[in-house]
């Protein structure tokens, strides 16, 4: 482990997961509200807000990550002019933000379409029958149950896009992919001490927190 | 192209492999005249050479075809060993696969924008140089950049992990450094403003400033602050071969060939052709 | 299932209204945003015809996408035969009565589902080597990357369709005197992987995007061939792109609608185990990761 002695390489390794960090927690962030807006899109009686939504989680869901960053920088902010900052790290960060949000908003809004169809319909019936309004219906009886039914997927979902967060470096972001590349150029003959460091790092972090998720799933699960 | 350590550590490891395989009995499908590595090959009157398929000027593969100065130099040397044209068959190389090629037969040579250096020779022979690079920066024809001192503040793409970037930011600390996975995305990031410069090798981006899309628009800033030597890859215990090499870019450079090959090629980028310096012709072993 | 009509009811005289001056509103909002990207691509001249007019030729199509999209197409079948066969061997492993088989089964799944793939291909390609001592061929360095990791995630969705097989299936065949091999291979296995196939096609649709990867470690698929080397020829990068993003959009639909089909063909036959919302089953028998669909997505 000579390699993670010095100093400048320690860097090197800590700012790369300080990057996959803030994005892991900002397009978390964003993703979120996206998909719950989306979700609610999807479930709600305005066909163009429904087709709107079929239409972002179809093109999303099926064009890879790489594209998306890569459309982030040269759509966005080359060609729409779209800028966050003068600086470039934090513009490609920002950038990177905007790509995981939209990619990941796609996944956020099937999970919890699908949590809210977990809820049996005739629960949804028996509200409006009690005179439950659309809003009650959906606050009071079907989002308790669904966003219970929704934390496995949604943790797998948190646990995916922390990875994906790798995928910013395309754009140049010395996140922890880049971070590895460049450790593993300047010191050729330690490719696999290096390799395990940063691959062990992502398992401590995402083992546990997939655990965690599944036990909160478990406890919080609607017994039937 | 430059290379990493990395690589070339790699192409050591499969090195030390092949021959403690083979013994060092090397024939790559010679004919029975007894001559052995390339010049034995080119009996056959077949040659495999490796290029680049995406480096405008120096290799670029458009449609079946490959065009370009380090095709070019291909044919020279193709045809020095007696193979016509016809008998060349081109093969796409990457900067990360070029000594695994060269050691595992793929091809016979590598002319891919091949910077010759100590660790790669460890591996590999380089004939040549048959041309010496060096670090460069593109800009717009109207940029007041005007060499690697004016870059204070400006914004600088290269590819992310190259020498040149990694030059930028030990050595020009000032200058903001964009880095993406190929230069097609730097010289598109230029072209709509967002970068300021563009860095690497100047003969690489020459090839850029010549494409017919970029006409007028870049220029190559024309202080270089590196050196690069471009060689042509060869198996390392074919030294005959190399000398051989070396002795037919001398012929070229001699007759005019040598010269009509930049012209024809990345002479259209506007810069003179250079020089081949036939006392640096020493990198056998 | 009908969520939409379940949540509410049919829209009266007043909903209807409303409805009608959302749907106007956002339409409108909608088209002056597609007119403004449209309108700044054009002052950036994206739509000049120069860069436009390379895709009307069939030698870009024949000499760069149709190549690029066969490599991406070949490691990913190649990819996903094999991701098959990983996830059946480790999720039997991980369901094994001795430890020493369900230990390490564990350790491999759970550590290359937790591993970013572009790590993992860039250590196959790079690192792997120093240890076998011979070059590593890029085809298999993406393809061997894209088992690990999809095989894995395809493990524990294989696990969590064994346990969700009601347990008197396996007891009924065990008084019947099956050994434990055959109620794995007779019983179980098969059925899980009949409730399982959404899963494990929408897993297909993640194996295909993943290989876009590969270009980082200059595999010539579509993305390099389509985008980068087109790009090279051409100087249109964005173009190339939107070209290679439709292409990526066409293939992935055509499965995702298979997964679709699918699902409702098991649902319909009942031949499946059918808990009621897979999500549910799945989350309390999986830790974390296997949700129901498409929600196991990485990279």
């Amino acid at each position: 482990m000579d390699v993670f002695s010095d100093p400048l390489n320690r860097e090197v390794y800590l700012t790369g997961f300080l990057w996959i960090l803030k994005l892991t927690l900002a397009g978390g962030v964003g993703a979120l509200v996206l998909g719950v807006l989306l979700a609610a899109m999807r479930v709600s009686p305005v066909p163009v807000l429904r087709a709107f939504g079929t239409a972002w989680v179809n093109i999303f869901r099926n064009t890879p990550l790489t594209l998306i960053i890569f459309f982030c920088y040269f759509g966005l902010f080359s060609t729409l002019g779209v800028s966050f900052s003068d600086d470039i790290d934090l513009n490609n960060f920002w950038l990177g933000v905007t790509g995981l949000s939209v990619y990941t908003a796609a996944f956020v809004c099937e999970a919890i379409r699908s949590g809210i169809n977990t809820v049996p319909a005739g629960q949804a019936e028996a509200a409006r029958a009690i005179g439950m309004t659309f809003r009650q219906t959906l606050t009071m009886i079907i989002l308790p149950q669904a966003g219970r039914a929704v934390i496995a997927p949604l943790g797998s979902i948190i646990i995916a896009l922390c990875k994906n967060a790798t995928i910013v470096g395309t754009i140049g972001l010395m996140e922890s992919s880049n971070a590895m590349k460049e450790l593993i150029n300047a010191n050729g003959d330690a490719v696999v001490p290096i390799f395990l460091v940063f691959a062990g790092t992502f398992a401590i972090v995402l083992i546990p927190t997939g655990y965690a998720f599944g036990w909160l799933a478990n406890r919080l699960a609607v017994k039937r | 192209m430059r290379i990493t350590r990395l690589v070339a550590a790699v192409g050591a490891v499969a090195m030390a492999l092949t021959v403690a395989a083979c013994g060092g009995d090397d024939d790559a499908g010679g004919s029975g005249s007894g001559a052995t590595g390339i010049v034995g090959k080119a009996e056959s009157g077949k040659l495999v050479i490796g290029v680049k398929a995406d480096q405008p000027g120096l290799g670029l593969q458009t449609g079946g075809t490959y065009a370009g100065f380090d095709v070019e130099i291909g044919k020279i040397i193709a045809k020095g060993l007696g193979v016509a044209d016809s008998g060349i068959e081109w093969k796409t190389t990457v900067s990360a696969n070029r000594e695994p090629y060269i050691q595992q037969g793929q091809v016979d040579l590598v002319v891919a924008t091949y910077t010759i250096n100590d660790e790669r020779k460890k591996v590999v022979n380089f004939g040549g140089p048959y041309y010496v690079a060096g670090q460069d920066l593109l800009v717009p024809t109207n940029s007041t950049i005007t060499g690697p001192e004016s870059l204070a503040g400006k914004k600088v793409c290269s590819v992310s992990g190259s020498t040149p970037a990694k030059r930028i930011q030990t050595d020009y600390k000032d200058a903001k450094l964009q880095q993406f996975d190929s230069y097609s995305k730097c010289v598109t990031a230029l072209a709509g403003g967002q970068v300021d410069a563009v860095t690497t090798d100047d003969i690489i981006l020459a090839g850029y400033a010549a494409q017919e899309q970029y006409a007028g628009k870049f220029k190559v800033v024309g202080k270089p602050f590196s050196e690069e030597p471009y060689g042509i890859g060869l198996k390392k215990d074919d030294t005959a071969g190399c000398n051989k090499i070396n002795d037919i870019l001398k012929a070229a450079a001699a007759d005019g060939s040598y010269k009509k090959a930049w012209d024809d090629t990345l002479g259209k980028s506007g810069k003179p052709a250079p020089e081949l310096d036939a006392a640096k012709l020493t990198n056998c072993s | 299932m009908t969520t939409d009509a379940v949540l509410y009811d049919h829209p009266g005289p007043r909903a209807k209204a409303r409805n009608r001056i959302l749907t106007v509103a956002f339409g409108v909002l909608l088209l002056a945003l597609l007119y403004w990207i449209y309108r700044k691509f054009d002052e950036k001249g994206q739509w000049a015809g120069a860069l436009w007019e390379p895709f009307t030729e069939s030698s870009t199509w024949t000499d760069y996408i149709l190549p690029g999209l066969w490599h991406t197409l070949e490691a990913a079948a190649v990819g996903a035969v094999l991701s098959l066969v990983f996830g059946v061997i480790f999720a039997v492993g991980r369901l094994s009565d001795h430890w020493w088989i369900r230990w390490p089964a564990g350790a491999v799944v759970e550590f290359f589902r937790a591993v970013p793939l572009l790590l993992m291909m860039f250590f196959i390609f790079f690192g792997v080597p120093y240890l076998t001592e011979e070059p590593m061929s890029i085809f298999w360095a993406v393809v061997i990357g894209l088992t690990l990791y999809n095989g894995s995630v395809l493990a524990e969705a294989f696990r969590a369709g064994v346990r969700a097989v009601p347990a008197g299936q396996s007891e009924a065949a065990y008084a019947i005197g099956m050994r434990k091999g055959q109620v794995m291979g007779h019983i179980l296995i098969p059925q899980a992987a009949r409730a399982m196939l959404p899963v494990i096609v929408s897993q297909l649709v993640v194996l295909v995007k993943d290989t876009a990867l590969g270009y980082i470690i200059s595999y010539n698929e579509l993305l390099q061939l389509g985008v980068n080397n087109v790009a090279a020829n051409f100087g249109n990068v964005v173009q190339a792109a939107i070209v290679a993003a439709v292409i990526y959009i066409i293939v992935n639909s055509i499965l995702t609608a298979f997964a679709g089909w699918l699902s409702r063909r098991t649902r319909r036959s009942g031949k499946a185990p059918r808990a009621t919302g897979r999500g549910v089953v799945m989350g309390a028998t999986d830790p974390g990761m296997g949700g129901g669909g498409g929600a196991t997505t990485t990279l």
